[in-house]
């Protein structure tokens, strides 16, 4: 079973690097990265800051467009092309394949994602000369990111096992954008009353919390961040993820593929 | 196809090019003037913190430096234009501060745009008490803030005991520069004097590695030289006229006399000029900026720029 996985996840890696779409938005995240330096010559006082901010932004949003743009196609371009009826037709299980294609584009993000951090850390040494203790927490940062990357890369699986790659863009894209408002949702639904709280409160715990694992902000200004939530976003997003894959397994499983 | 034209097709193509191009400039040209007669007016775009922090999608440390770096432009702007009035900068810097609420200098910087009198400032220093005030609520263990909330009670305000306060408070924090504690009694005792103001400026200049904080901070040391230079010298001059019964053709007169041991310079390293009816003035005022002794009668004040 890890095997067939494995020789899944790997050819999905190997499919992804070959993707341009891959190369162009991981040169425009590190040209942004870039141009926080350029950026930092017409402000004043938060040249540091503004690096860390534009760069662990860029990280970010760049590698959220990587897994929607790849993550749509895995199982509908699959189909599309019929190259799925190859894989299938092997001893190979339907969950496996999903599970697969989900290892396959988290190995690509976090390759990128290590690639875009090599450039992002090289312009704040550029800037600063030197590391500083608390710099630490930026790769807390960007674990967390990577675990951002995780979620939203399960969501676009999901709707990439029963939608076309359009519409699951979209959704996807919706979903991260909603997401990112999960904190104000909860305040929506402290404020109302009867089915709409109900419904708000159900909502706000269903949609993805993007907002616990964005910590850009406070890591800019050297903020510790706390073991706790280390631990517990890890767990929040691996149970999340392991959700959604089970559900894109379950709607993939009942699929009919004629 | 023929290399002949092969050649002709490419030769076509780069005049093309080329004339295009030079159409694109010319006509960008005619637009910059249309645009220039019909200046855009001045909006925030995203008036409220609230909606800005939405559009932002959770990165809420990046909108904040965008808007700050906003501010910082659209303060420079003014300040070039010598506009007098900066109708924007609060929203801004409100903006900048709701976003990110620990952005230390956008409160100090901030409080520094919005406290200075015009055409160095926009001359709401009441609104710089308020927003270093809410700096201080975000983050009540940094004394800079308490020492930028008494700096402008004291020297736009002139409220020396709120100031006095201030410093006090800020004194009381961990790691406070000891000048605090001299500044709030200082403060209590001789608020307006200029030896508190020196203090003032002089903890500036030794309490931040900022180029521009520290450029504006030595030449406000400078200005106060030179306020206190200047009628120091003017005494002089009466004093000498009092026993001579005519005013001294030079600051040369005062030296012979033995009343100076030599002609005095003034803070940019220049002597000090003395005019036909006794008024001693600057010989540079443009590299002293902020004087409001020795100023030459005929000088028109410009903006005073930081490096």
């Amino acid at each position: 079973m890890t095997a067939r996985i494995r020789s899944i996840a790997f050819n999905t890696f190997r499919e992804a690097v070959r993707d341009r779409v891959l190369y162009n938005l991981i040169v425009f995240a590190l040209l942004m990265v870039g141009s926080s330096l350029l950026m930092g010559q017409i402000t004043i006082g938060i040249q540091r800051q503004l690096v860390i901010n534009l760069g662990l932004t860029a990280i970010s949003i760049f590698g959220v467009l990587i897994a929607i743009f790849i993550g749509i196609g895995l199982v509908s371009k699959e189909i599309e092309k019929r190259t799925v009826y190859t894989v299938l037709t092997r001893p190979v299980r339907r969950w496996e394949f999903i599970v697969g294609k989900f290892f396959g584009l988290a190995g690509t993000l976090v390759v990128n994602a290590a690639l875009m951090a090599i450039g992002f850390f090289g312009a704040l040494l550029f800037l600063m000369h030197s590391f500083q203790k608390s710099d630490v927490y930026l790769l807390v940062a960007i674990y967390f990111v990577l675990l951002q990357f995780m979620i939203v890369t399960s969501v676009a699986l999901l709707f990439s096992s029963f939608s076309t790659p359009i519409l699951s863009a979209v959704f996807t894209f919706s979903i991260f954008v909603i997401g990112s408002f999960s904190e104000d949702l909860r305040g929506f639904a402290g404020m109302t009353q009867g089915p709409t709280r109900w419904l708000a409160t159900a909502l706000s715990f269903l949609l993805p919390n993007f907002s616990a694992l964005n910590v850009i902000s406070s890591v800019a200004h050297d903020q510790p961040v706390a073991g706790s939530l280390i631990l517990y976003n890890t767990v929040y997003a691996l149970a999340y993820a392991a959700a959604l894959i089970s559900a894109a397994s379950l709607i993939f499983q009942h699929r009919s593929m004629k | 196809m023929t290399p002949h034209r092969q050649w002709r097709t490419t030769t076509t193509l780069v005049v093309l090019l080329s004339a295009c191009t030079a159409a694109a400039v010319v006509t960008l040209r005619v637009i910059d003037r249309i645009r220039a007669s019909s200046p855009t007016p001045e909006v925030l775009y995203v008036p409220s913190a609230t909606a800005a922090r939405r559009l932002s999608l959770g990165y809420t440390g990046l909108a904040a430096d965008l808007y700050w770096t906003r501010a910082v432009q659209y303060f420079g702007r003014k300040h070039h234009e010598n506009a007098g009035k900066y109708p924007l900068l609060y929203s801004l810097l409100d903006i900048t501060t709701s976003l990110d609420p620990h952005l230390l200098p956008a409160y100090s910087y901030g409080a520094a745009f919005l406290a200075s009198a015009p055409p160095n400032g926009a001359g709401m220093a009441d609104k710089a008490v308020q927003l270093v005030e809410r700096g201080i609520q975000a983050n009540p263990n940094d004394w800079h803030l308490y020492y930028d909330l008494g700096f402008v009670q004291a020297m736009e305000l002139k409220d020396y005991v709120a100031a006095a306060r201030s410093f006090e408070q800020g004194s009381k924090l961990p790691n406070a520069h000891p000048f605090l504690k001299i500044l709030a009694a200082s403060m209590a005792q001789h608020g307006g004097d200029v030896e508190t103001a020196r203090i003032m400026w002089q903890t500036t200049l030794d309490s931040t590695d900022d180029p521009s904080l520290r450029y504006n901070a030595y030449k406000h040391l400078q200005a106060l030289q030179v306020d206190q230079d200047v009628p120091q010298l003017e005494a002089l001059i009466q004093r000498y006229r009092e026993n001579t019964g005519r005013l001294p053709a030079s600051l040369g007169d005062l030296v012979v006399a033995g009343w100076l041991r030599g002609i005095p310079l003034d803070p940019a390293g220049h002597p000090y000029r003395l005019l036909s009816d006794g008024k001693v003035v600057v010989q540079d005022p443009k590299e002293l900026p902020f004087i409001k002794q020795g100023l030459p009668p005929d000088y028109q004040p410009t903006i005073k720029t930081l490096p």
